[in-house]
């Protein structure tokens, strides 16, 4: 709601690919008029109706809800992704955050595991794989107690709470090295072993999850906390320490 | 023109039975049938996940369908607040007849009673449910689950995780989801976008869909098909509806003969981040929890420029406490929405652009103290900050209202069937559980009511009953073959049109005519200039849209041109209701119809009915069939929330 009377010209180095099989390459673009109570996605749906006009095609980019829940938007911006801010996804990262003359670099997540579908789209379907792998609690509807049966401490609850703020977008691989998926699946599995309902497969849980993930592409945890530090919803990295102990455990006790 | 009177199907009794007796009485599909069934759910947010898990560990093979990448993403996913059940844990006076009360007053006393008492007796099932999936819902420090009140009651039944309780139950229903494509019982398909829907000897026996990515026209067909693909309130093009909430799927069926009810009963959400300028492309809801601790105002003066924090108490109009003392800030959404542009049109309202009121939280601070504040609303205050780049601890909110939800949608009858055998509706795209007004935090009950606990009796009686499964149907049939050529006539055309407008350019302006007319106040002379607005601005779109690329190919304005097509014949049928409707009710006010106090004023004698409109031909009038309600146990009196 301030600085609307100022705006912003811009600089924009995007990504364009036709396809899952063409090669890609950035295209310069000069984008005008911005301004700063602008989202970063107004931004592009600004270019794309001057492309649209001019009869070129439009910049591909996932995006959804727009407002930092869905995990559908993505963008490596000035090589980080969802850009800059901490905490905060593309579709709410505001332009305010850049200055006149900027020049930004957009790409999409990059990972073996993540092909890129055109210009900015990336498929992570391997997430879904991960998850169908055991991210979930073996009860059917209509088997459920009444709630209050089963209390759970405050802090266990806080904690899984924490685990399970994952939007599962892929920014994690995405700023990793090793495009390692160790965060994402360590929220998952961090959730559900910290509540009491789901313990009876825990093991089976944890062990089917990462041989997926490892199956599906995704490297290894090099300690880098990459992941941490570009997670939107601030997932901590202690959920990785919580799931290799949980592997290690599950490993042991399967070979007795 | 006679007017057709439609049967509801409900069962007849006592409402604290009729659901328990109705399924007993419905026929059952032995479990070893249920394999050669085939059911086809579309949308993947809380009703069709939740139905597709539940229909997949009962045996039936489902074929289940998103237009994200995942289907994890559905819109359900952003629904902050909460979702209530009458578990009466605070030991407050709670039960389900009160909950079944306050969402039948609440809806202004156009829902089916009988719908919405087994809504509120499911309810409890669902927390039950959720809860045993690992939904991380809000403890108390014995471990036992926490409450919080919501707008519309007077008790605290609203149940909750975080800011975050729509993401919650969503992963909750897709995890189940999840596990049933592992085992093979649910074939799951995303990016993809249904176009049609395929009837063949008059029953629902398929869909036809675009791959987003390939652009290649798919058939699919089964033994029934469920619709569970949310709500209409993009029609505005700025709500707070994802960007690709569409109301094809339904409208398509629509068309194809299923009946659309009360499509002029759309929700304006009061707590919403006001617009920033042209090119703002959604809305962003805060949610109403906020008003529990939040104090609504505007000056005293018109025109007060003063910054929030310099202007005394005694020159604060706390307006929705002045007004309505018992309820004061937790009044329904309709009531605090009309009453926030009441005072915009006064000249009160705040900012830059003079369209927001404030939602302050100075007292609720000094009261519980920043920590307390942050820990129940940390999440909303960061994201409203993140937005306007003001600190709602220091300064109060500037909040104004956006369209949020449709209470209006395909129409259904008890057993959630539309008048076309075969197709169910689940969720927000059907009609019958919110009436004229939605209560917050009652959206995801009624998806999850649908999916977990209805659908798996409902679904199976009409299968048992219907045998359709004995007639073979496959997608080479001529049904499929019409609906598919169809839809790729339409996306030529699109394509060919090559004109000089954006697809944005359209709905922008649609959104400015429905938000106009067919907003917060209505009238008859604005519903008839939007009406003949829209028929002109959709000749114009045929005649000059401009969709770039090709089909073989995702292409994103394509699908936008596909869904805004279907906006410019909806919002025409939404004001031809809100013109039909003399009446005011929940969301719909009619300036016509109002109190002394210039509250809504129903006119039941007339209008104690339901609309459903049958489709006679792109431009020429629909036919407005009606469902009499009958109020039997919740006796039908003005809302007063005073």
């Amino acid at each position: 709601m301030r600085n609307n009377t100022v705006s912003m010209n811009l600089n924009l180095k995007i990504w364009r690919q036709k396809d899952g099989k063409d090669k890609g390459f950035i295209e310069d673009y000069r984008l005008d008029g911005v301004s700063p109570d602008m989202s970063f996605l107004e931004m592009l749906d600004m270019l794309n109706e001057t492309l649209i006009r001019e009869g070129k095609d439009p910049v591909a980019f996932d995006h959804d809800c727009r407002e930092g829940i869905c995990g559908m938007c993505s963008l490596m911006i000035n090589g980080q992704s969802h850009g800059p801010e901490a905490e905060t996804t593309t579709c709410q990262l505001h332009m305010r955050k850049f200055k006149n003359g900027d020049t930004i670099v957009i790409e999409p997540f990059r990972a073996k595991a993540f092909p890129v579908l055109k210009d900015l789209i990336v498929d992570r379907s391997a997430f879904d794989e991960i998850i169908a792998a055991g991210g979930y609690v073996s009860v059917n509807t209509g088997n459920a107690q009444d709630a209050n049966t089963l209390p759970i401490s405050k802090i266990n609850a806080e904690l899984s709470m924490d685990a399970a703020a994952c939007i599962g977008c892929g920014a994690c691989v995405a700023s990793c090295k090793n495009a390692s998926a160790m965060l994402f699946v360590s929220a998952k599995v961090s959730q559900l072993s910290l509540l009491p309902q789901g313990q009876i497969e825990a093991e089976a849980r944890v062990q089917s999850m990462v041989n997926k993930m490892d199956e599906l592409g995704f490297g290894n945890c090099t300690n880098e906390a990459e992941c941490e530090a570009s997670c939107p919803k601030g997932i901590d990295i202690s959920n990785i320490a919580r799931m290799n102990r949980e592997y290690l455990t599950a490993s042991v006790k399967s070979q007795e | 023109m006679t007017v057709k009177k439609i049967n509801g199907n409900v069962p007849q009794g006592d409402i604290k039975n009729i659901w328990e007796d109705h399924k007993f009485k419905s026929k059952l599909v032995n479990p070893s049938n249920k394999r050669k069934y085939n059911v086809i759910v579309v949308g993947t947010g809380l009703a069709g996940a939740s139905a597709a898990a539940t229909l997949a560990e009962l045996g039936y093979h489902i074929k289940s369908f998103c237009i994200q990448d995942s289907p994890r993403r559905a819109h359900s996913i952003a629904a902050q607040g909460g979702i209530n059940a009458a578990k009466n844990y605070p030991n407050d006076g709670d039960s389900i007849w009160r909950l079944f009360y306050d969402t039948v007053k609440g809806g202004d006393y156009r829902s089916r009673e009988a719908n919405v008492y087994r809504l509120a007796s499911v309810a409890n099932n669902i927390i039950d449910q959720a809860a045993a999936q690992g939904v991380p819902f809000a403890r108390d420090y014995g471990g036992y689950l926490a409450n919080r009140s919501f707008g519309g009651a007077q008790v605290s039944r609203t149940f909750y995780a975080r800011g975050q309780t729509g993401q919650q139950l969503l992963l909750g229903a897709y995890s189940s989801l999840m596990k049933e494509v592992s085992k093979g019982k649910i074939e799951l398909f995303t990016r993809r976008e249904m176009i049609d829907l395929v009837l063949v000897n008059g029953k629902t026996r398929g869909i036809i869909v675009r791959n987003i990515i390939t652009g290649e026209i798919e058939r699919y067909a089964a033994d029934a098909v469920l619709l569970c693909t949310g709500g209409y309130g993009n029609t505005y093009y700025l709500s707070t509806n994802a960007m690709a909430s569409n109301a094809s799927a339904a409208f398509r069926a629509y068309k194809k003969g299923a009946y659309f009810a009360n499509p002029c009963f759309t929700q304006i959400h009061p707590t919403c981040i006001p617009v920033h300028g042209e090119n703002q492309s959604k809305l962003t809801l805060m949610s109403e929890s906020l008003r529990n601790d939040g104090r609504v105002w505007v000056p005293e003066a018109k025109g007060d420029k003063r910054p929030p924090n310099e202007i005394p108490d005694e020159e604060r109009d706390y307006y929705l406490e002045r007004i309505y003392p018992s309820f004061g800030n937790l009044v329904p959404r309709d009531v605090a929405s009309r009453n926030a542009k009441n005072q915009i049109d006064a000249g009160k309202g705040v900012g830059v652009t003079g369209v927001a009121v404030y939602l302050d939280f100075r007292d609720a601070i000094k009261r519980d103290g920043v920590d307390t504040i942050k820990a129940k609303y940390g999440n909303l205050f960061d994201m409203y900050e993140r937005i306007t780049d003001e600190n709602p601890y220091q300064v109060p909110m500037k909040i104004y209202p956006a369209v949020h939800y449709t209470m209006g949608g395909l129409w259904v009858d008890y057993n959630l069937m539309s008048n076309v055998p075969g197709l169910f509706v689940l969720g927000e795209a059907n009609f019958s559980d919110h009436g004229a007004n939605r209560l917050g935090a009652s959206a995801l009950m009624q998806g999850l009511a649908d999916g977990y606990f209805v659908i798996p009796y409902t679904l199976g009686n009409y299968l048992a009953t219907d045998k359709t499964h004995l007639d073979s149907v496959t997608t080479d049939q001529k049904e499929f073959e019409e609906a598919e050529s169809i839809a790729t006539e339409k996306i030529q055309t699109l394509l060919n049109i090559n004109g000089s407008r954006t697809v944005d350019d359209f709905h922008k302006e649609l959104g400015h005519i429905m938000w106009e007319h067919v907003g917060m106040s209505r009238n008859e002379s604005g519903l008839k200039t939007a009406i003949e607005e829209i028929k002109k601005l959709r000749a114009e779109f045929w005649k000059d849209v401009k969709v770039t690329g090709m089909n073989e190919n995702i292409n994103l304005e394509l699908e936008k041109a596909n869904r805004v097509a279907d906006f410019l014949e909806l919002g025409e049928l939404m004001a031809r209701d809100a013109l039909e409707r003399k009446e005011s009710a929940g969301g719909h006010f009619r300036e016509e119809s109002q109190t002394e106090e210039n509250e809504a004023k129903r006119d039941d004698d007339n209008f104690c009915h339901v609309a459903a409109w049958e489709f006679n031909g792109v431009d020429t009038d629909p036919i407005r069939n009606i469902e009499e309600l009958s109020f039997t146990n919740v006796a039908l009196t003005q809302r007063s929330y005073k």
